[in-house]
């Protein structure tokens, strides 16, 4: 496995970077001041970090509701992100769209979604239009177990199976959709095994090692490249907070199984292999972490002091 | 004009689409039998035979997957054109069009362009029963981000497929079954016809008919009847209901005072509605007897001929309703 110096702390940086900027956004959200309602990607963040590792800004990727870490990972501008999901005009999308509708043409990010499952076949055009240029370029769909069971994701997994086309699919299995446990609404709890439906590669992965998904989706996205089609990639991971923000998450789940999977955090155990197999100092991640605190407090103050929108642009951009 | 030929209106369908394919290689093409069988209505015939597998491509059945692949590659910089054959199946696709295509633009702050066509033919044609019938464009023209396109003749379907392929967002192109065989006047050169300008079909003086689509040949065979009464009849065929000319259809009331709308639709909640409520607000003072409408009975499509002509506005119903609107 590669465990580069330069990969580690690169991985450490946008794992932190997403957690510090969710940390932030929850902070700020539960004082009041930030309207609508915000689903934070906590503990899952190795599946955006392992897997952006390998796109360019041209690649494309479809998120989720819970797509603030996708979006950072992609290349969306941090003050930017941080203002639109406080729905002031200086966001990346003029606060128009907010926490679930995060879009950036400039690093291919074609959004978040509050529409489960939806970026799914929306990921099989995009790479069907790559691949009409014959240009390389890949195109990502992240979605949760939610989405499985929704025809969006039969539909899209198969059309892009069919044409052959550049896009990995990466389920983030955190076990629940909202508060419905994934084993009491299927028979067939194992996602990679759905690959098999469609003629195309499945493997399930522990999605909370950053190092595993990091490598497992570079095979995906070089055989994507390559014009060797889709494959199927289901990470195992775990929300520890809420659904959404406000949802203590505790009703419906273990207490032990959420203080068992908080002892897998992705981030402390990366931390952990880079300082063991001596690529990495605590030192240097301690440094890392301040220059994230640094670069989210920036972001907070650029979105804080935003001005409010002006309600005469509420019709603008309605047609094209 | 410039020359003409008299063409089917499918062939003129087509004839855009490959115009258009020609000009443009961003353009691709997907539906349920568009490629090499040329369409369930030859929609799409021979176009597979020139641009190949990789742009005119069959689909399974999976219209919500077709419209979410055409949104994907849309916002990545292609122009499909989507074919969903059959308008009630686009049911299947509501959450893409509506939740997705429609709002991008918009949510996106003017960021990401959609411009994608979904194509797919409407209407009754000799008993295709509640699956094959139906007339959803309301539906779509009350959902905004969405444009909606309603051409009625083989002129109209040719210049108007162009814009909806050069425009950047999503376009709703809803053909008639009924026309596709039929033939009419096509120009030989290149043209293409703006979104919003409403066709006057007939001038006259006494009744204005606003009709889409099939309503529109409808309200055109009965005003020929009325003719001879002596009942002088203005057709208009808006041809895109999103846009909407209110312009032409208010200019229209001024002159004859009095307004008949024909929709092939079930009427409660429909266009005609909408367009009722433009011309009573801004164009009150010039009505001389209230507005009627003639829309389908509230039902489902029935297959039984004999309920089906019960169920749609027919010629009959038509010359009927506008005498009585004269005489009142």
């Amino acid at each position: 496995m590669n465990m580069s110096r330069e990969l580690v702390l690169s991985l450490y940086r946008s794992m932190q970077r997403m957690r510090q900027f969710e940390l932030r956004i929850q902070q700020t959200y539960r004082s009041g001041v930030m309207p609508g309602f915000i689903h934070l990607y906590v503990g899952e963040e190795a599946v955006a970090a392992g897997v952006c590792a390998h796109l360019s800004r041209e690649d494309y990727v479809t998120s989720t509701h819970r797509g603030h870490g996708h979006a950072l990972a992609k290349g969306v501008p941090i003050n930017e992100a941080f203002a639109e999901i406080w729905g002031k005009p200086t966001g990346v999308n003029g606060g128009r769209g907010g926490s679930m509708h995060i879009y950036d043409p400039s690093c291919g990010f074609l959004g978040t979604n509050g529409i489960v499952a939806a970026g799914i076949p929306i990921a099989t055009g995009a790479a069907m239009a790559a691949s009409l240029r014959d240009d390389g370029h890949v195109a990502v769909s992240f979605f949760g177990d939610g989405a499985v069971n929704n025809c969006a994701f039969h539909e899209g997994i198969n059309l892009a199976a069919a044409l052959l086309l550049p896009v990995v699919f990466v389920c983030e299995n955190n076990l629940y959709a909202t508060e419905t446990p994934f084993h009491r609404v299927t028979r067939n709890t194992d996602v990679a095994s759905r690959a098999a439906a469609y003629g195309i590669p499945g493997i399930s992965i522990d999605g909370n090692d950053v190092l595993e998904v990091h490598r497992v989706a570079g095979e995906a996205i070089a055989r994507a490249r390559a014009g060797e089609g889709p494959t199927l990639i289901e990470c195992k991971t775990y929300r520890p907070l809420g659904h959404f923000e406000g949802d203590p998450g505790t009703g419906y789940r273990p207490k032990e199984e959420i203080a068992e999977w908080k002892l897998r955090d992705p981030i402390v155990r990366l931390a952990g292999a880079g300082i063991k197999a001596g690529v990495a100092s605590e030192a240097e991640l301690k440094d890392i972490e301040q220059q994230v605190e640094r670069e989210i407090e920036e972001a907070y103050e650029f979105a804080r002091v935003s001005p409010e929108a002006d309600a005469a642009t509420v019709s603008d951009f309605v047609y094209a | 004009m410039a020359e003409e030929r008299n063409i089917q209106y499918v062939e003129a369908s087509v004839e855009a689409l490959q115009e258009e394919m020609r000009r443009d290689s961003s353009i691709f093409y997907i539906g349920q039998g568009i490629g090499q069988r040329g369409g369930n209505f030859k929609q799409s015939k021979g176009l597979w035979e020139e641009f190949g597998d990789r742009r005119v491509r069959d689909m399974p059945i999976s219209e919500l997957g077709q419209v979410g692949m055409g949104v994907g590659a849309a916002m990545a910089g292609a122009r499909p054109v989507v074919d969903i054959v059959f308008l009630d199946m686009i049911m299947e696709a509501m959450g893409q069009i509506v939740e997705q295509a429609a709002t991008i633009h918009y949510t996106s702050n003017g960021k990401f362009k959609v411009p994608l066509v979904v194509r797919a033919a409407m209407g009754s044609a000799r008993c295709t029963g509640p699956h094959h019938s139906r007339c959803f464009y309301s539906w779509f023209a009350h959902i905004p981000g969405l444009k909606v396109v309603l051409p009625s003749s083989a002129t109209d379907v040719k210049g108007l497929m162009k814009t909806a392929i050069r425009d950047d967002g999503p376009v709703i192109f809803i053909e008639h079954k009924f026309f596709y065989n039929k033939k009419g006047p096509v120009p030989t050169g290149e043209y293409a016809i703006p979104f919003g300008k409403a066709n006057v079909c007939r001038k006259g003086k006494d009744v204005t008919i606003l009709a889409m689509s099939l309503m529109v040949w409808h309200a055109m065979e009965a005003a020929e009847r009325l003719e001879k009464e002596g009942i002088s009849v203005e057709v208009i065929d808006p041809r895109t209901i999103v846009p909407f000319d209110e312009l032409a259809l208010l200019e229209s009331v001024h002159k004859t005072g009095r307004l008949l709308i024909v929709d092939e639709a079930q009427q409660f909640c429909g266009f005609s509605g909408e367009a009722a409520a433009i011309v009573s607000s801004k164009a009150f003072d010039s009505l001389d007897a209230p507005i009627r409408r003639m829309g389908a009975l509230h039902t489902p499509h029935p297959f039984n001929p004999v309920l089906e002509a019960a169920m749609l506005p027919s010629v009959d119903g038509i010359v009927a309703e506008v005498r009585r609107l004269v005489a009142s």
